[in-house]
């Protein structure tokens, strides 16, 4: 498949689960409102108010929040690191975006992220790993795969995803603790028209017990997808996809995880920094697509 | 009523010369942007090339060959056309990894701080220009291809937009990716 046609192909399958998602949203809203108030307008209305406020937290200031939570330190200067300077700048250069912040990880076990809600504000972070263990040209093709993620909004679109994720939790949560509080007894719309209401209500509270389950589904095929892409466009950028394959090749083949990397946070990462081993649901639950998958991918460039 | 119809075809027939227009425009900038960050990263190697030479003559001091080959390159960096300056540049780093061969050598030069720093410096701005012209060509390619594909070539014709050339890759760099699947 040409370059361009994976990049649409990626785009549509984007469009498409975040279509899923916002419906998601909606209906753990509608539920929440079934549950609560016995009124579905109003639970949208509430979730919605949740979800602005919550993105809106994010946006301002998603960078720094997530920089803090995997413990990752700014290098305000070419001086502290002229290599991995020089690199991102080059990298931002070729990808037409104003040069990301640079943080380093104090963290043995290679690996690197993206982060912000635009090019103007994002951020680019590696750990002291990756510097040691990877050669140049590695080092070189994982800063190209990390602008990508900035220059096709994929930060932005992850960074609103663990928002989403995080409100749905919130929706169930709230139905969840006003049950448990015994609040279900008040005589309800369902008790006086008869057993249909009754049977929405047992779906809605249902749906509310697993909704918070499938967002993560869901928020996790988003970043599965978007490593394609940023695969892709990143070998083009450093025009080197070979170093790009074998930088995944050692990072993946390092078995400790990333201490310092935030769970919440893992989708980020260029390779999943837990390093947990999943048989069980293992597609569905994994934040990355395999390793192997990418590596083929990227050998099919060169 | 049959107005209408001829009418609304005008008018988006308007709005799609705007759209196409600016979008030339767009491109235009874009190539000269790309032409600005090259130039920045030449004049950033013409300013640190003395200073090179100076560390490099105190610890070789029988390399003036290498060394005049470094200079003469330099000197060339920022005069003429933009392919001019570009082929300038390539004898530049050819003549520099002649130059930063002699670390081997001189084990001295090898421990200097300062050397080191002026190497990494110097292979930096080369990495940026790589990106920067790459970034150009890329640019040139989608603004050429504006430029010939109908119906955009009605609008970049009355105009007078022209067609601008690639900046040649040499021989010696990486080859270019070919982009499949």
């Amino acid at each position: 498949m040409l370059l361009h046609a994976q990049i649409e192909a990626n785009k549509r399958k984007t469009v498409l689960l975040v279509s899923v998602f916002l419906l998601l949203f909606v209906a753990a809203g509608g539920a929440l409102g079934v549950v609560l108030w016995d009124n579905e307008v109003m639970g949208i209305v509430v979730a919605a108010l949740l979800g602005v406020l919550y993105v809106l937290l994010m946006t301002s200031q998603g960078t720094q929040v997530i920089m803090a939570l995997n413990r990752a330190r700014e290098i305000k200067s070419e001086d502290e690191h002229p290599f991995l300077w020089n690199t991102v700048e080059a990298m931002a250069i070729a990808a037409r975006v104003p040069m990301p912040k640079v943080y380093i990880i104090d963290d043995p076990s290679p690996n690197a992220f993206a982060a912000g809600m635009k090019p103007e504000n994002a951020a680019v972070a590696v750990t002291t790993g990756l510097l040691e263990r990877l050669n140049r040209q590695e080092i070189e093709g994982v800063i190209a795969h990390e602008v990508a993620h900035i220059q096709n909004y994929d930060v932005r679109l992850a960074t609103t995803a663990i928002a989403l994720v995080a409100v749905i939790g919130v929706l169930s949560d709230m139905a969840l603790r006003w049950l448990w509080w015994g609040g279900g007894r008040r005589r309800r719309r369902s008790e006086r028209s008869g057993g249909a209401e009754g049977i929405l209500y047992l779906v809605a509270l249902v749906f509310l017990l697993v909704a918070p389950l499938v967002a993560m589904f869901v928020q996790l095929a988003i970043s599965r997808n978007r490593e394609f892409l940023a695969d892709a466009s990143g070998a083009e950028l450093c025009r080197n996809p070979g170093a790009l394959a074998s930088a995944l090749r050692k990072i993946s083949a390092v078995p400790e995880p990333v201490q310092a990397a935030s769970r919440t946070c893992a989708a980020l990462y260029i390779s999943d920094p837990t390093k947990r081993q999943r048989r069980f649901l293992g597609t569905l639950l994994s934040t990355h697509p395999p390793v192997e998958e990418r590596i083929r991918r990227l050998e099919q460039m060169m | 009523m049959t107005l209408w119809i001829p009418l609304g075809v005008a008018a988006l027939a308007v709005v799609y010369w705007i759209a196409q227009y600016n979008a030339l425009v767009r491109l235009r900038n874009w190539i000269e942007e790309a032409w600005a960050q090259i130039d920045v990263q030449l004049k950033r190697r013409y300013d640190l090339i003395p200073n090179l030479v100076e560390t490099v003559k105190a610890y070789a001091k029988h390399e003036q060959e290498t060394l005049q080959k470094v200079i003469e390159a330099r000197n060339r960096l920022l005069a003429g056309g933009r392919a001019e300056q570009l082929e300038a540049n390539e004898q530049l780093t050819g003549a520099l990894k002649t130059l930063f061969a002699l670390q081997e050598a001189y084990p001295d030069l090898k421990a200097h701080e300062g050397f080191n720093k002026l190497q990494e410096q110097l292979e930096g701005t080369e990495n940026k220009i790589a990106a920067a012209r790459q970034l150009y060509n890329r640019t040139v390619m989608q603004y050429n291809t504006k430029l010939e594909s109908f119906p955009s070539n009605l609008v970049a014709n009355v105009h007078g937009f022209k067609r601008v050339e690639m900046l040649e890759i040499a021989a010696a760099e990486r080859e270019a990716v070919r982009v499949e699947f």
